[in-house]
């Protein structure tokens, strides 16, 4: 069954930044939308420890310990970046000043409810890190996840069961399968991968799907 | 005359005893206070609860303290990292104390504890199990949890340039929590890449003011 990579749901992501965005973009997957941002935009891409203007990946040899992204690996800056502290960085995260903030997801229900800090395993610690204050601060979040994990159960859900990061803060998802916004407490789908039925995704999914009027295929370059 | 720098690690801990609360500044490994966390370690303290947004990165600093039980409790947004089992190992076995905070919260509960603010209102976590058994409050429509500040005896912080009256520089991403945590300690404490003369910082590039320090020690490639 076709399905994306986690490159090619990035690359959709990105597509959907539009020039002059700051954008947040969440530890591990959402990392990957900084590298398929279009050329001819010009977006801002703030990491909660203190950068606005984050840039490329530093060429080997070239990291420095000093200059690393929220997910701790070695970033570069873009000229005319800046430099801040942390209560300010949080400041510009709670105080609603970002556009878009890109985030990993375990649920998301239709209510746009998200669970992505802490499972039902008491065994490990639970870390929350900068999650809560991302998910109730930008304007818009979107997440990208699978639709499903790894034994098949649906990550769309009508109510979270695991705690919850934020209540109603979703405003769309890129999933392995489809394009979904979140609306008046409804997964409404926009785009579908090749090859997957409207009936398919309602089975991977543990909530009512509206296929959208003008629901499209969802196309993305080899990645 | 003003003069804050210090020139060994016992001037530099002094007043310090088993039990003490520390904020200590770094993100991961950047702005991490190393030299200042081995030092602890070699006094010999224990029981300490560290305040820090993570519980250690890679082999130094608060792994090793972690590694020596010596951290009773860690006050932290993100307690584990990518290269160290540690922190896991002595959760899973009961021999470490954990309180989870969100990054944004921590940080604004230091600055709270800094400014003289008696607690604050914040829509982070809301209706979720780290809000429990906090006052909540609805403004214009809008629920809000009450948080309260953050204080420690001691911050450790690493810096890049301070001179003798204590304003500090930082390098890039490693100034992360230092300016906070310098406001919010009874003791605040910074290893330095180097000291310069006084007037060498200009004040418009000065980051925190010496009125939030306490003490200085050049480490060289710390």
């Amino acid at each position: 069954m076709a399905r994306l990579s986690r490159k090619q749901i990035a690359w959709r992501v990105a597509q959907d930044i539009q020039d002059g965005t700051y954008v947040n973009l969440g530890i591990g997957a959402p990392e990957l939308v900084a590298n398929y941002l279009p050329d001819d935009r010009e977006v801002i891409i703030h990491c909660e420890n203190g950068l606005l203007g984050m840039g490329p990946t530093p060429p080997e040899g070239e990291e420095n310990p000093d200059l690393i992204n929220a997910g701790k690996k070695p970033v570069t800056l873009v000229n005319g970046a800046s430099i801040f502290h942390h209560t300010d960085s949080f400041a510009m995260i709670r105080g609603g000043h970002l556009d878009i903030c890109v985030l990993g997801a375990f649920q998301v229900s239709e209510r746009g409810d998200l669970a992505n800090w802490a499972t039902l395993d008491n065994s490990r610690p639970p870390g929350v890190g900068g999650a809560m204050d991302l998910a109730l601060g930008a304007k818009d979040v979107f997440i990208i996840t699978d639709q499903c994990t790894r034994d098949d159960q649906p990550k769309l859900l009508e109510s979270c069961t695991y705690p919850l990061t934020g209540k109603g803060v979703v405003s769309r998802v890129y999933t392995d399968h489809a394009l979904i916004d979140l609306e008046n407490n409804t997964f409404v789908v926009r785009e579908i991968v090749e090859g997957i039925s409207q009936e398919e995704l309602q089975n991977m999914t543990g909530a009512n799907l509206v296929i959208a009027d003008n629901c499209t295929t969802l196309r993305t370059p080899e990645l | 005359m003003i003069d804050k720098r210090v020139y060994d690690f016992d001037a530099a801990l002094e007043g310090m005893a088993d039990g003490a609360t520390i904020m200590s500044s770094g993100f991961g490994a950047a702005g991490a206070p190393q030299e200042l966390l081995e030092a602890v370690l070699d006094c010999g303290f224990r029981d300490l609860v560290i305040i820090s947004n993570n519980a250690g990165e890679g082999e130094r600093g608060l792994i090793k303290l972690l590694k020596e039980k010596r951290i009773a409790k860690v006050i932290c947004s993100f307690p584990t990292s990518s290269n160290s089992e540690i922190t896991k190992e002595l959760y899973a076995a009961g021999l470490l104390e954990l309180e989870i905070v969100p990054q944004g919260t921590l940080s604004e509960r230091m600055r709270a504890g800094g400014a003289g603010i008696g607690g604050f209102y914040t829509r982070t976590s809301v209706d979720t199990p780290l809000a429990e058994g906090k006052e909540s409050r609805s403004f214009e429509g809008i629920d809000y949890v009450l948080e309260r500040p953050l204080t420690a005896q001691f911050a450790f912080i690493k810096a890049r340039e301070a001179d003798r009256w204590g304003n500090l520089t930082y390098n890039l991403s490693a100034r992360n929590f230092g300016p906070t945590m310098a406001m919010a300690a009874d003791t605040t404490i910074v290893q330095v890449d180097q000291i310069v003369e006084l007037g060498d910082i200009d004040p418009e590039q000065v980051v925190t003011p010496g009125i939030y320090v306490d003490r200085i020690i050049e480490v060289k490639g710390g």
